[in-house]
């Protein structure tokens, strides 16, 4: 069987390009440190989400350490916190995201940023992030969850650590999640 | 002598075939309109939709174009290569009827729990839960049982390629498989591979789960069942693109196929790394360990392979072709390819939009860059340029070609059909850029509502353009589009309506040899078993231990009950 001299140039290009893309993402994995969402936020029962040790009524908790805790049920057709309330956190600190479904598939995904991630019912998407600075961000649920799915959105608020421990939803209220939580 | 005057049967089920599937590529394509103005906010107030009838639209698109025109053309398709390349009939007409009945009993039965979400007095109430169909979100039974008996007929429809095989190689023993048969057995042996998870999802789950025959299903398990299938049906959809621009392109360029061999080992590359993929639709699904999720992107990226292969082998029989037709140059020789002739410009400019979509996918198929575009309008905008016009395109191009030699009619209406693939492509040109691009700027994808309309702050910041452009784009190219299937419709029903025999085809079916054909190559491309047990144990290796891991906790948890849309 002859290959072409071209054709045999042309494989092994092809072949270095492919290497290059899995190096490009192995890099950012190992180097840049970009986590992929994963099996690490454990399962819970889609009919009694709080049930498990796994997820926590809803609502922004500190983590220790300046670190913060925010759960979200997404359920038809809004993100509790997030759509009827802003999700308050302060800036430049470790936030991590615990999001889950009660009821069918949804989407939670903030613009602008790279936090994306599939709401599957049973399963807990754990997210972690740093908003360097202060500002509104849209939450867009954008897997098709019904006839009502355009509407569910929501918005995190991220203020200064100094604003965030004043106001009503700093720490002091996050003690009583229940209290925290509006709708 | 036509196609259709040595093998009338065949020919006959693949004029039904295509039949079927040009009728779902109209209904389909009026979905697509009238879904791309509602979003766009173009004239909205004049179409007849609501916001919740737009996710009925969008799922009587998908399923009618993703599923429906897909399986009955490439059944078609398959059937006139099988026969040709083969030199012989089908084995058995009354098992492919047989296909093209079940083809045509599950398309009715979806279509009709898909429609009731317009028209109430349908049976079966309404399935509005788009082509991926994700549980718990439930369907009407008919739906799924519909779908179940889409796949089941393009098994059996695969079944009698092989036993014609099968009958042709008891007669030729020793010999090389001739090419378009080889690809027609490969592609179906991905896809008996590859809708084995969608069978078990529909069959073993959802069917039970939506009469009540089980209480709950696992969401992650069935969606992880939907994708094991769902990325290798979009190599279901390429492959016979592929077959068309390998074998029969470079004829209508004026010359032939510049390797045998390589083809061969595309095919055979595709068979092994098609299926063990599907996580790279999940890669930001909870629930999936990452090293699995890296293990599909490794395989993925090495898909990349056979496609830069084809990319050589079928611009480097283009330039034989025009090389041949007088062309000269580096590139001056692109001047001397035929492109006032459909079916060449169809499947030419169908290519080269591939390699755009090609692009695109690679971004989808990088694990971090990935986050940025997950479930935007990028990837509507990547797929519409994949089985959007790969796919679709090619098939309209070949229709040009084909139609004429299984009908004995000569084609009608020319002129238009020569300015259609142009119009495909700017209308295509419009619309998918502007998609890619609101997806960079966040815009998400099966929204029934351009969102934050409302919230007096615009979230969406594009790096070019703005959302008001890419909107007008998107309207734009999508009435084109529709523009360039109505002139398609218009040539094929012009056809139709012509006399048989009336006029000299004006094409013929005749396909040269390459230049260089099979007898060098290794014998083992053509050893069909190897090939198959090493894709089996691909899968195995890719699909073993994370859907052990999902069962582990149990089959049906954690569970969902059923939510009616």
């Amino acid at each position: 069987m002859e290959i072409h001299r071209f054709e045999k140039l042309w494989l092994a290009a092809s072949l270095v390009l492919i290497l290059g893309f899995v190096a490009t993402v192995v890099y950012g994995a190992v180097g840049a440190g970009v986590a992929m969402v994963n099996d690490d936020g454990g399962t819970v029962d889609p009919g009694d989400i709080t049930a498990s040790e796994n997820f926590r009524e809803p609502g922004v908790y500190e983590a220790g350490d300046g670190e913060y805790a925010v759960y979200v049920e997404a359920r038809q057709f809004s993100f509790r916190p997030g759509s009827s309330q802003p999700i308050e956190v302060p800036a430049d600190t470790r936030v991590t995201f615990y999001v889950t479904s009660p009821d069918v598939t949804h989407g939670f995904s903030v613009v602008g940023t790279n936090i994306n991630t599939m709401v599957v019912p049973g399963q807990v998407a754990r997210i972690t992030t740093v908003f360097e600075e202060p500002g509104t961000y849209h939450i867009v649920c954008h897997e098709y969850c019904g006839a009502a799915h355009h509407n569910m959105q929501g918005q995190i608020r991220v203020v200064d650590q100094s604003q965030f421990d004043a106001s009503a939803t700093g720490p002091a209220a996050i003690d009583d999640p229940a209290a925290e939580v509006s709708d | 002598m036509a196609y259709v005057d040595e093998y009338p049967r065949a020919a006959k089920i693949a004029r039904w075939e295509f039949g079927v599937a040009f009728l779902a590529l109209a209904l389909g394509g009026v979905f697509g309109l009238v879904q791309a103005l509602y979003r766009t906010d173009t004239f909205r107030e004049a179409l007849p939709i609501n916001a919740a009838d737009y996710y009925t639209i969008l799922t009587g698109h998908g399923v009618l174009l993703a599923l429906v025109f897909t399986t009955f053309s490439i059944a078609a398709l398959f059937t006139w290569a099988t026969t040709r390349s083969l030199e012989r009939p089908l084995a058995s007409n009354r098992l492919a009827w047989g296909a093209f009945w079940l083809l045509v009993i599950g398309t009715v039965l979806a279509a009709t729990s898909i429609l009731n979400g317009f028209v109430p007095q349908l049976p079966f109430e309404s399935s509005d839960v788009l082509f991926t169909f994700y549980a718990p979100m439930q369907a009407h039974p008919a739906f799924y049982l519909g779908a179940a008996l889409i796949i089941i007929g393009s098994w059996v429809a695969g079944a009698v390629y092989f036993l014609t095989y099968w009958e042709w190689r008891k007669d030729n023993p020793g010999e090389r498989i001739p090419l378009q048969t080889f690809m027609v057995l490969t592609t179906f042996l991905m896809w008996y591979l590859a809708t084995l998870g969608v069978a078990v999802e529909v069959v073993v789950f959802l069917i039970p789960w939506s009469l009540g025959l089980i209480d709950t299903v696992d969401p992650l398990l069935t969606r992880t069942l939907f994708w094991f299938f769902g990325h290798p049906v979009v190599y279901f959809w390429l492959l016979p693109a592929y077959l068309v621009w390998y074998t029969v392109l470079p004829k209508l360029a004026g010359g032939r196929l510049f390797s045998d061999p390589l083809a061969r080992a595309v095919f055979v590359l595709f068979l092994l790394l098609s299926t063990p993929v599907g996580f790279h639709h999940q890669y930001v699904d909870p629930g999936i360990p990452e090293g699995f999720k890296f293990v599909s992107m490794t395989n993925t990226m090495m898909l990349l392979l056979p496609s830069l292969l084809t990319a050589f082998t079928v611009v480097a029989s283009l330039e034989h072709g025009a090389r041949q037709r007088g062309g000269g140059g580096y590139v001056g020789w692109l001047r001397s390819l035929p492109w006032d002739r459909p079916a060449f410009s169809g499947c030419a400019l169908a290519g080269l939009m591939f390699a755009a979509g090609g692009f695109s996918g690679m971004i989808n198929a990088g694990m971090n860059i990935n986050y940025l575009i997950h479930n935007t309008l990028w990837v509507p905008g990547h797929f519409h340029l994949t089985v959007g016009t790969a796919f679709a395109l090619t098939i309209m191009a070949i229709a040009y070609w084909l139609i004429p030699q299984i009908t004995g009619k000569r084609l009608q209406h020319r002129r238009l059909a020569m300015v259609q693939p142009y119009v495909w492509f700017v209308g295509m040109t419009l619309m998918s850029n502007a998609m890619h691009r609101a997806g960079l700027a966040g815009l998400p994808r099966r929204t029934a509502e351009p969102m934050f309309q409302e919230a007096g702050s615009a979230p969406f910041d594009p790096v070019v353009g703005t959302v008001g452009e890419m909107r007008l784009q998107i309207a734009i190219g999508s009435t084109l589009l529709f523009v360039a299937l109505a002139m398609f419709l218009v040539v094929m029903f012009g056809t139709w309506l012509g006399k048989s025999g009336a006029a000299p085809l004006a094409v013929n079916g005749s396909i040269p040899d390459p230049l260089s054909g099979p007898e060098g190559s290794p014998r083992v491309l053509d050893n069909l078993k190897v090939w198959t047990a090493i894709a089996v144990v691909l899968v195995a290796l890719a699909y073993g231990l994370p859907i052990w891991s999902i069962i582990s906790d149990g089959l049906l948890t954690p569970g969902s009950p059923p939510i009616p849309v």
